[in-house]
């Protein structure tokens, strides 16, 4: 449903970030994007969700296909209304809101009526029920895995088509990471909304994801179902830092795995 | 001090206090959704009095219909700033945006200078020029009990400022459009990345400043008369705003009431140079809360959480 082909970004006119980079996710699908600090993760969503213009990037080469439409070059606010909606990367909400406006603004933000935010709402609470819980409450005060349910359930509350998550994983505790991506998996398996993923958490991505991509300094190094990157010896090796007897690597030890990655890319 | 005129100059202060409220709401309504200080405020509301007297008086037609189609204009010329003058800085470092506003306000004084000349006009009563409001209080003074005279315009401007509050109040707070400004005043990627019409946003607020603007407008002239230097009128609401810290409602109500009570109670002093201090006392006040409280009286404190 969505294809990105062969993209690639500048920034300012002058920094080149993306260096040609295709993806797929087709129906149905959880597609994870993995890749280290600065490899070009966000700003691939950002292509895709039309904020780039306002961070004054540009898609200078290759398209984005929702679909048979072309969507590269329209700006972010006709990109939700086809459906695809972007959660910003570290939980970023309207921390002087109420829980409860928060998630409104992501349906009103799409011209629903209040009886389509109601039922939004009840559906939105059920996946988190914690919300409903605490739905009163100014959400800046919430904790960390609060804001990051908010922050979905929020995504949702746009009946989105597509939902492009950015490292929902970051900054919480491992039992949180596994809430919420439980309640992620619950969210593409139940209502069948498709979902690009993009982690550094390659360990929790993969075991959720159908097909996973590889990202560095702007380019996919290396993709496939996710399962099988799984036991990838380089997936293993640099993204779940696990060598044959399961301690961390140093970086000394994964040269092998940049030639190898030149190799592929 | 005369203290037998204390009750009658702290309720009058306060009544006076109603418009400026309403008039630094206006500016509150732009600061929310876009971070920018009009300077033209004042302008809006000379331009709003000036509208309603042009179609009322000039053109003869009912008083409720020139105040309406003025609204209408304002409303227009709102979205229009916004739109001609504003949205092309976009992305200018915010102390440019500023200061054009700063120059549509010379811009637009001039303007009002030309096109409407600068003559006192009469401008037409809307509330009834009857008897004052006579209040008893049980206070005594001299044997006898302390009358309150109100005139009947500065009640009723009161009154109308107040219902211009809650509505703008219970517009913020109840509507979606509302919400979309709450919204868009905290983070403008954001409510970009949510699909949220900024710019349609900013566009609102600004008509909507207009309009809130010639009601503020309306309700001074026709208690003080209309000439050019209604805009300067402005220069109480802006410390009203300083002191409801930018963004809130209740502050800025708060303040605009404030700062008519401190108008109203320097005249009840015997030294001259006070009683007539009644000009500079919204800086006075101005100064005196921002150094007990910065953030203003009800300035939203950022929430930063760890
Ligand atoms: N607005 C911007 N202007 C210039 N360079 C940027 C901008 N945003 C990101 N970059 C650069 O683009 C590269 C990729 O950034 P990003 O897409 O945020 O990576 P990731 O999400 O994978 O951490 C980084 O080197 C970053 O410094
Ligand atoms: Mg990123």
């Amino acid at each position: 449903m969505l294809r990105v082909n062969n993209i690639e970004v500048i920034y300012s006119n002058v920094v080149l970030v993306l260096r040609g980079v295709s993806l797929e996710v087709r129906e149905g699908q959880i597609v994870t994007i993995l890749g280290a600090n600065g490899a070009g993760k966000t700003t691939t969503l950002q292509a895709i969700s039309g904020l780039l213009l306002s961070q004054e990037g540009e898609i200078t080469r290759g398209s984005i296909e929702l679909g048979d439409t072309r969507i590269d070059h329209r700006p972010a606010e006709d990109i939700v209304q086809l459906g695809i909606i972007q959660v910003l990367e570290g939980r970023r909400l309207f921390g002087h809101l109420t829980v409860e406006e928060n998630l409104a603004i992501g349906a009103v933000a799409r011209g629903h009526n209040r009886r389509m935010i109601a039922e939004d709402l009840e559906q939105v609470y059920r996946y988190f029920p914690r919300l409903k819980d605490i739905h009163r409450r100014i959400s800046g005060y919430l904790s960390g895995g609060e804001q990051q349910m908010l922050v979905i359930g929020r995504g949702l509350m746009a009946r989105p088509k597509l939902m492009l998550l950015d490292e929902p994983s970051i900054g919480l505790a491992p039992l949180l990471v596994q809430d919420i991506f439980q309640a992620i998996n619950q969210i593409n398996k139940e209502s069948g909304i498709p979902i690009l993923l993009v982690e550094q958490n390659a360990k929790i991505a993969l075991e959720v994801a159908d097909y996973a991509y590889v990202m560095e300094t702007g380019r996919i190094v290396l993709d496939g179902p996710a399962d099988q990157l799984a036991e990838n010896e380089d997936i293993k090796e640099f993204y779940l830092g696990l060598t044959q007897v399961g301690e961390r690597k140093s970086y000394r030890d994964v040269k092998h795995y940049k030639r190898r990655k030149r190799w592929l890319g | 001090m005369n203290w037998q005129l204390l009750p009658q100059f702290a309720l009058t202060g306060i009544l006076a206090g109603g418009p400026i409220a309403l008039i630094a709401l206006g500016l509150v309504l732009i600061f929310k959704s876009s971070y920018i200080f009009n300077f033209a405020q004042g302008q809006l509301l000379l331009l709003g009095a000036l509208f309603t007297w042009y179609f009322s008086i000039e053109l003869e037609l009912n008083l409720w219909l020139s105040i309406f189609l003025a609204v209408a204009v304002m409303a227009l010329i709102g979205f229009a700033i916004e739109r001609f003058a504003l949205r092309p800085m976009t992305g200018q470092p915010l102390l440019s945006i500023i200061l054009m506003t700063l120059g549509l306000s010379q811009a637009l004084q001039g303007l009002a200078l030309l096109v409407f000349g600068g003559a006192q006009r009469n401008f037409p009563q809307i509330f009834s020029a009857g008897d004052p409001y006579k209040i008893t209080t049980p206070l005594v003074h001299e044997g006898n009990n302390i009358i309150l005279i109100l005139k009947q315009n500065l009640v009723w401007s009161f009154v109308v400022a107040v219902i211009g509050v809650i509505i703008i109040g219970g517009f913020f707070q109840y509507t979606r459009t509302g919400l979309a400004m709450r919204a868009t005043s905290e983070d403008h990627e954001l409510a970009q990345s949510t699909g949220l019409r900024i710019r349609r946003i900013f566009g609102i607020s600004w008509g909507l400043a207009g309009v809130v603007a010639t009601v503020g407008g309306v309700l001074l002239a026709t208690s003080s008369g209309l000439d050019l230097s209604l805009s300067l009128v402005v220069l109480a609401a802006f410390p009203a705003v300083l002191l409801g810290g930018l963004d809130s409602i209740p502050g800025t109500v708060a303040g605009g009431l404030l700062i008519g009570l401190s108008q109203g109670l320097v005249k009840v002093s015997k030294v001259p140079i006070v009683r007539n201090s009644a000009e500079i006392m919204p800086y006075v006040v101005l100064m005196i809360v921002l150094l007990i409280r910065p953030e203003g009286l009800f300035g939203q404190k950022r929430i930063e959480r760890i």
